[in-house]
């Protein structure tokens, strides 16, 4: 028992140490989230939180449950490749309460000119045309109907 | 309550193993949605971009972006024509130094081009949703991370806002929130994705310039595209493994 005498210092060290060592564990315990580590060095929760945001746009599936007139009209047109919200702006506020979300016709005169006011940076084979020569001021729909606009096609109002 | 200290050296574990289980909870996940199953990208196709701004204009409202911030925006790229006149030799390459504008992102739009010389074109920019991005890398606490299906994802409330992994994106596409002060970026919209639906820009995008693209999925067209088409991402020289795909993308474009 030689060995161990006068080492009592050593061993509160020690118990000090691993008393530490245990608070660690604990304190580590409540403050690093359940899920850190889940998938990596990241909280895996938070896929989840960001999976769960609400979303703006309805997408165009939902829109065509209910205008399917519209789609089939569009379907036939020019326009069959632009989404309904692509114009009518985000709309699941619509979709989720159609009876009171009403949304409104968005402005012709401003909303065509977005996309077909020419200019020279505008790829070649785009249907351009420069407004003020075009239809001076006259709302697009006068001559085009939106969802399917080809005068030819029998898109005209 | 007097407690030895053997006491407390049985009782301080204990409380350890009690408090984990009172912290125990599966992280909430989309139903019916495997993220294993998934490895997404985008599309993007310069010859069919009009630089409308449909897409800044809805990721803006989709994701409440801030004002003079962009999550998406889109760049117009001129290449001049070389300086054909004069003596010398021709000291401005177009190549080189392209003049490109992003007024405000081209959130309403470009000014109207009358200058027919050279090559216009538009280059619509976001996360490229690196597989080997170096801007997870850099995070000091674990908030900003590639999830399980590839997207480079930030953790809010983790995030401290120390902005090393702004620093860090080679392409500049996350910026501080000026309200929440931490990293902000592009989701993919990983929001509606994990729904089945598209992202806001490409959702918006009238000519079907932007198409999101699922690797992993066989019959997404994107395979078939990939076979036939001259495809490039940015940067392929920082070896990010950059997901967003351009088609015909100018070699003046940085």
């Amino acid at each position: 028992m030689s060995v161990f005498k006068d080492t009592g210092h050593l061993f509160r060290f020690a118990g000090l140490f691993v008393l530490a060592f245990l608070i660690f564990l604990v304190v580590r315990h409540y403050v690093v989230p359940k899920s850190f580590g889940q998938y990596g060095h990241y909280r895996g929760a938070a896929i989840g939180e960001i999976a769960a945001r609400p979303v703006k746009f309805a997408g165009h599936e939902t829109c065509e449950m209910c205008h399917s007139d519209v789609a089939e009209k569009k379907k036939i047109g020019k326009h069959a490749q632009v989404n309904c919200e692509a114009c009518h702006g985000a709309l699941a506020s619509h979709a989720d309460d159609p009876a009171t979300v009403t949304p409104v016709l968005p402005d012709t005169a401003v909303l065509c000119a977005r996309c077909h006011t020419a200019s020279a940076a505008k790829p070649k084979g785009f249907p351009q045309v420069d407004p003020a020569s075009h239809y001076q001021g006259t709302p697009c729909k006068t001559c085009h109907q939106p969802h399917s606009p080809g005068i030819d096609a029998g898109g005209a109002k | 309550m007097n407690i030895s200290r053997r006491q407390l050296m049985i009782l301080l574990p204990a409380a350890a193993v009690a408090w984990e289980s009172v912290m125990a909870g599966t992280p909430e996940d989309a139903p019916n949605y495997k993220m294993t199953g998934h490895w997404w990208g985008m599309l993007i196709d310069i010859d069919k971009c009009i630089g409308c701004g449909n897409c800044v204009r809805a990721c803006q409202t989709e994701n409440d972006v801030p004002d003079g911030y962009f999550r998406t925006w889109v760049e117009r790229y001129h290449r001049t024509d070389w300086p054909m006149t004069g003596s010398g030799p021709i000291t401005t390459n177009p190549l080189i130094a392209p003049e490109v504008i992003s007024p405000d992102g081209g959130k309403e739009g470009f000014p109207v081009a009358t200058d027919e010389s050279g090559k216009y074109f538009f280059v619509p920019k976001l996360c490229n949703h690196c597989a080997d991005s170096p801007c997870t890398q850099v995070c000091p606490v674990g908030a900003t991370f590639i999830s399980p299906d590839g997207v480079v994802l930030v953790d809010q409330t983790y995030c401290l806002g120390c902005a090393y992994c702004v620093q860090a994106c080679p392409y500049g596409c996350r910026y501080i929130h000026p309200k929440k002060e931490v990293a902000d970026k592009c989701t993919l919209c990983y929001h509606r994705i994990t729904k089945g639906l598209t992202t806001a820009c490409c959702e918006a995008c009238p000519t079907g310039a932007r198409k999101l693209v699922d690797l992993k999925n066989p019959n997404d067209p994107i395979h078939a595209f990939l076979k036939t088409h001259s495809v490039q991402v940015l940067k392929p020289q920082m070896a990010t493994g950059a997901k967003l795909f351009y088609n015909d993308l100018d070699g003046s474009v940085r």
